[in-house]
């Protein structure tokens, strides 16, 4: 079956979305994701997103439901590298992503994670 | 009006949802539609062609690309012989949803496009059509 990739980076795990995803797969993402964070005991997910050049509400709920699902499991979720027109359509849309964390790329992402897990 | 190329995409699984995605970006390319305005027409036609698969049973997406005055638009146009909307009022509204969604779909869609029309009847199926111009 097609998958996403989740790959561990010390306490965090990082997940760059590549592909045009079709439902059942942002579905799958979900489910592996809670998996592999109960498996590993992350503190912390990256989902790396400046690869996508589009975000609809499907999508956009998975990334809501990933952020609240690994805060229950105690780890932060931060999304990253949104391009501007994907951000511009997504609050036009109405989905303005509300409790996910953000950042510009990857490596402020990463250091955002750090400094909360750090906090903790 | 003219009416410089036309086709249709089945829209029956989620792959097809896919491909109506990245038909309209191909389509919206060619007409040199700005990335914005492309991103958002290819943001509503997820919506729609969801909503057509999910809601509607399946059904078709008409393409067109349009000329006029000068400019060149897309048009689509989504319909299924699904069970139609009983309460369009209701459906058009915000956070209102019939089945497991956010409720944005129809209504952010209609946000995202220039032209959106859209005639239903109960027991019948759905017919939306949307335009973008460039």
């Amino acid at each position: 079956m097609e998958r996403i990739p989740i790959l561990k980076m010390g306490d965090f795990l990082l997940v760059t979305i590549q592909v045009d995803m079709h439902d059942q797969l942002a579905l799958t993402l979900q489910d592996d994701l809670s998996e592999r964070i109960s498996q590993t005991s992350a503190r912390g997910v990256l989902i790396d997103i400046s690869a996508l050049d589009m975000v609809d509400s499907f999508i956009g709920r998975m990334i809501g439901t990933i952020s609240g699902l690994s805060k229950i499991m105690d780890a932060e979720t931060v999304l990253v590298g949104m391009q501007p027109a994907v951000a511009i359509t997504l609050v036009e849309l109405g989905l303005t992503l509300p409790g996910v964390s953000t950042a510009l790329n990857v490596e402020r992402g990463m250091k955002l994670l750090q400094d909360r897990v750090r906090d903790q | 009006m003219t009416v410089r190329d036309s086709g249709t995409q089945p829209i029956n699984i989620e792959q097809d949802v896919v491909l109506a995605r990245q038909l309209t970006r191909k389509l919206a390319t060619e007409c040199g539609m700005r990335l914005i305005d492309l991103t958002k027409l290819v943001t509503a036609v997820s919506e729609l062609a969801r909503n057509t698969m999910v809601y509607g049973g399946g059904g078709n997406m008409d393409w067109q690309i349009l000329e006029e005055n000068g400019r060149t638009g897309v048009r689509l146009v989504f319909r299924d012989e699904g069970p139609g909307i009983p309460d369009l009022k209701l459906a058009m509204t915000d956070g209102w949803t019939s089945g497991s969604g956010l409720g944005l779909g129809l209504t952010g869609a209609k946000r995202l496009v220039e032209e959106f029309e859209l005639d239903t009847e109960p027991g019948k199926g759905t017919r939306i059509t949307i335009t973008r111009w460039t």
